[in-house]
C-alpha cells in the first residue's frame, strides 16, 4: 500500500539510503535530515500502549539516542543479535564500562524511522496515532531556517505529510491546514502556544503556501486526498478546515466541499494571526487579510536571491576574464587578470545593487519599473566603484564598466519582481518587453567598448 | 498595497456583474482588497492592485469574475517566451 507510504511524525529513511525516492503517487520522499520516507510497513499498524514515562527522560519514554542505536538495517549488521534486544532499563546495574545504557525503545519507535526533533509525543485517536507537536522551535530548527533562506536546502526542507497536534486538540478542535515546507510548518506550530488544534500538512512537495498554490500543487485534490489518507474524519466530528488565505490561488473551496464534505474556511494571510483569528470565531480582520512587504519581509529574502546567481557569476567571470585578455598580442594571460578583475567587481557591483540594494530600498528607490529602479541603483554603485580603479581606467573601459554595472543590476531587479507580493505576471512581462532590449544592448556596447580599449 | 504600486492599467482582472450571487469569497481570498462587496455584489474597487494570483477567479461559484493568473518573475517569462505558453511550473523559477 504505497499511498501509506509517509507517515507524520517519523522521519524517514532508513539510514543506509538517504536517496530522494517517488512513490506511485508521484511525491517526492524526503532526504534531508528531518524527514522521512517510508521504507514498506503500511499504516494501519496496531496503537501500542501509550508509552510509560517510566522508561527514562524525555516525555514518552523515547530519545533520539536510543532510537538511534536501535532502527534500521545497521545494527543488525554492525552487531550481534543480541544487540537487538536493548539492555533492560530496570537491573542493569552498575555497567562495566561507559555511561549506564539508555533507556528501552519507546513504542511508537518503528524500523526503518526516525521520529522528528519537533514530536513530543504521540496521541492515540480513532485514526491511529497522531504526532503531538513541540511548539517551542530549538536550535535545530534555527539552522534549518537559515539553511533554508540561504539557499543552501531550500528545495528540499520538508516534512512528512499528514495529520499531526498541537496542545490537546479533541474531536472539536479546529483543524489548520498547511504546506509541508518545514518553515512554515515551524513557524504555524510556534504560534500554536496556547491553542489546541489539528493540523492538517498538505504533501506540496516541500513549498511554501503561496507558491504551491501557484503551482498548483496545494490544491483542492491534494486537500481531499490527505483528508482521506490521514482519516480526518474519524479524528473530529465537525467538518471544518482552516487554510491560510494565500492558499486560496491554489485551492478551490468548493472543490473542497464537493470532494470530501469539509468546508473551507480562509484563515488570515500571516501565520502570526492564528491565534487572534481563532479566538474571534475564525473571523479575520481586513488586516489579517492583507499582505505586507516591510523591510525585514524584504531582507530576508536577500539571501537567496544571492545565493542563485553563483552559477550564472562564474560564467560571467570566465567569460569577463577572456575578454579581457585579447589585445594585440592575440591574447595577454597578464591583462586577462588584470582587466578581468576590474569587470568581474563591475559584476560583482551589479549584484550588489540589483539583488541586495534594490530589494532592500525597494520602497524609497524612483520608479514603478523594476528594472528602471535596478538601473538606478546600479548607477549609484558604479559610481561607488569606479573611482576605486582611477589611475588604471581608460576612457573606453570607465563606460563599459559603468555599463556592466547598470544592465546587471537592472536585469536582477526586474527578477526580483517574482519574489515580492504586489507585481502582476501582466506588469512584468510589459517591463520585461522594454528594458531587456536596453539591458542587452547597455551589455552588447560594454563588450564592445572593453575590446576596443585593448587595441588603443 | 502600503508604499507599493506597480503598473497601471494592466491587470487581466474582469468582472461579470450579472453573473455574481455576492457570496463575498472573492473579496475574502483577495491579498490586496481589490474587491469589495456593495449592495450585495462585489465590484473591482482597486484593479491597479491586482496581482493576478488568480485566488478570486478560482474561488468564484458563478465564474463572475475572471483573471488569467500566473508567476510574475522574468525567468519564468523568459521561459514562456522561449518553450511556450504551457510549460510546467519547475522549481527553477522560484
Amino acid at each position: 500500500m504505497t499511498e501509506a507510504s509517509k507517515q507524520p511524525g517519523n522521519c524517514c529513511v532508513p539510514a543506509a539510503d538517504q536517496k530522494t525516492g517517488t512513490d506511485t503517487a508521484g511525491r517526492d520522499c524526503i532526504a534531508s535530515g528531518d524527514t522521512a520516507l517510508e521504507p514498506t510497513a503500511g499504516r494501519g499498524y496496531e496503537p501500542g500502549p501509550k508509552p510509560k514515562p517510566s522508561s527514562g527522560p524525555g516525555s514518552g519514554g523515547f530519545s533520539m539516542t536510543v532510537r538511534k542505536e536501535t532502527t534500521g538495517l545497521s545494527i543488525a549488521n554492525a552487531a550481534g543479535p543480541d544487540s537487538l534486544f536493548l539492555a533492560p532499563d530496570h537491573d542493569a546495574g552498575e555497567p562495566c564500562c561507559g555511561p549506564p545504557p539508555s533507556p528501552r525503545s519507546g513504542v511508537h519507535e518503528r524500523p526503518g524511522y526516525k521520529i522528528c526533533r519537533f514530536v513530543e509525543h504521540f496521541i492515540e485517536t480513532p485514526a491511529g496515532p497522531v504526532p503531538k507537536v513541540k511548539t517551542d522551535t530549538g536550535f535545530h530548527d534555527f539552522l534549518g531556517t537559515l539553511s533554508a533562506r540561504s539557499g543552501l536546502s531550500r528545495n528540499n526542507y520538508k516534512i512528512a505529510p499528514g495529520l499531526y497536534a498541537a496542545g490537546n486538540p479533541d474531536a472539536g478542535s479546529p483543524v489548520l491546514v498547511t504546506a509541508n515546507y518545514k518553515l512554515g510548518f515551524d513557524k504555524l506550530r510556534s504560534c500554536l502556544k496556547h491553542t489546541d488544534a489539528w493540523i492538517l500538512v498538505i504533501d506540496t512537495r516541500g513549498i511554501n503556501v503561496w507558491c504551491a498554490g501557484g503551482k498548483a500543487l496545494f490544491s483542492a485534490g491534494e486537500v481531499v486526498r490527505e483528508i482521506k489518507r490521514s482519516g480526518l474524519s474519524k479524528v473530529v466530528y465537525h467538518r471544518r478546515l482552516v487554510l491560510p488565505q494565500l492558499a486560496a490561488n491554489g485551492v478551490s473551496a468548493r472543490d473542497v466541499k464537493r470532494g470530501c464534505g469539509f468546508e473551507v474556511l480562509w484563515g488570515p494571510v500571516r501565520v502570526e494571526d492564528i491565534g487572534a483569528f481563532l479566538e474571534n470565531g475564525m473571523k479575520a480582520s481586513p488586516e489579517m487579510r492583507r499582505v505586507t512587504f516591510n523591510t525585514a519581509e524584504r531582507l530576508v529574502l536577500i539571501p537567496v536571491e544571492v545565493y542563485f546567481l553563483w552559477k550564472p557569476a562564474l560564467w560571467a567571470i570566465a567569460a569577463a576574464v577572456l575578454l579581457s585578455g585579447i589585445g594585440p598580442d592575440i591574447f595577454s594571460p597578464a591583462e586577462a587578470l588584470r582587466r578581468g578583475a576590474m569587470a568581474a567587481a563591475a559584476f560583482g557591483t551589479g549584484i550588489l545593487a540589483g539583488a541586495v540594494a534594490t530589494p532592500f530600498l525597494l520602497p524609497w528607490i524612483p520608479g514603478r519599473a523594476f528594472s528602471l529602479k535596478g538601473a538606478l541603483a546600479g548607477v549609484v554603485c558604479s559610481v561607488l566603484l569606479l573611482p576605486a580603479f582611477r589611475g588604471e581606467l581608460t576612457a573606453l573601459e570607465a563606460p563599459a564598466l559603468f555599463l556592466v554595472c547598470v544592465a546587471v543590476s537592472s536585469y536582477l531587479a526586474m527578477n526580483f519582481t517574482g519574489s515580492t507580493p504586489f507585481t502582476s505576471p501582466s506588469g512584468v512581462e510589459k517591463e520585461m518587453r522594454i528594458s531587456m532590449p536596453l539591458q542587452a544592448g547597455a551589455i552588447a556596447a560594454a563588450i564592445g567598448y572593453w575590446l576596443m580599449a585593448a587595441f588603443k | 498595497m502600503d508604499g507599493f504600486r506597480y503598473f497601471e492599467g494592466v491587470a487581466t482582472l474582469a468582472m461579470d456583474e450579472n453573473a455574481c450571487v455576492g457570496c463575498g469569497m472573492c473579496a475574502a481570498v483577495c491579498p490586496h482588497a481589490v474587491m469589495a462587496l456593495q449592495n450585495g455584489k462585489a465590484r473591482i474597487a482597486d484593479k491597479d492592485e491586482c496581482m493576478e494570483c488568480g485566488a478570486c477567479a478560482g474561488n468564484c461559484p458563478t465564474g463572475a469574475v475572471s483573471v488569467t493568473p500566473g508567476v510574475g518573475c522574468a525567468a519564468y517569462i523568459i521561459q514562456t517566451w522561449i518553450r511556450g505558453k504551457n510549460i510546467p511550473l519547475d522549481a527553477k523559477c522560484c
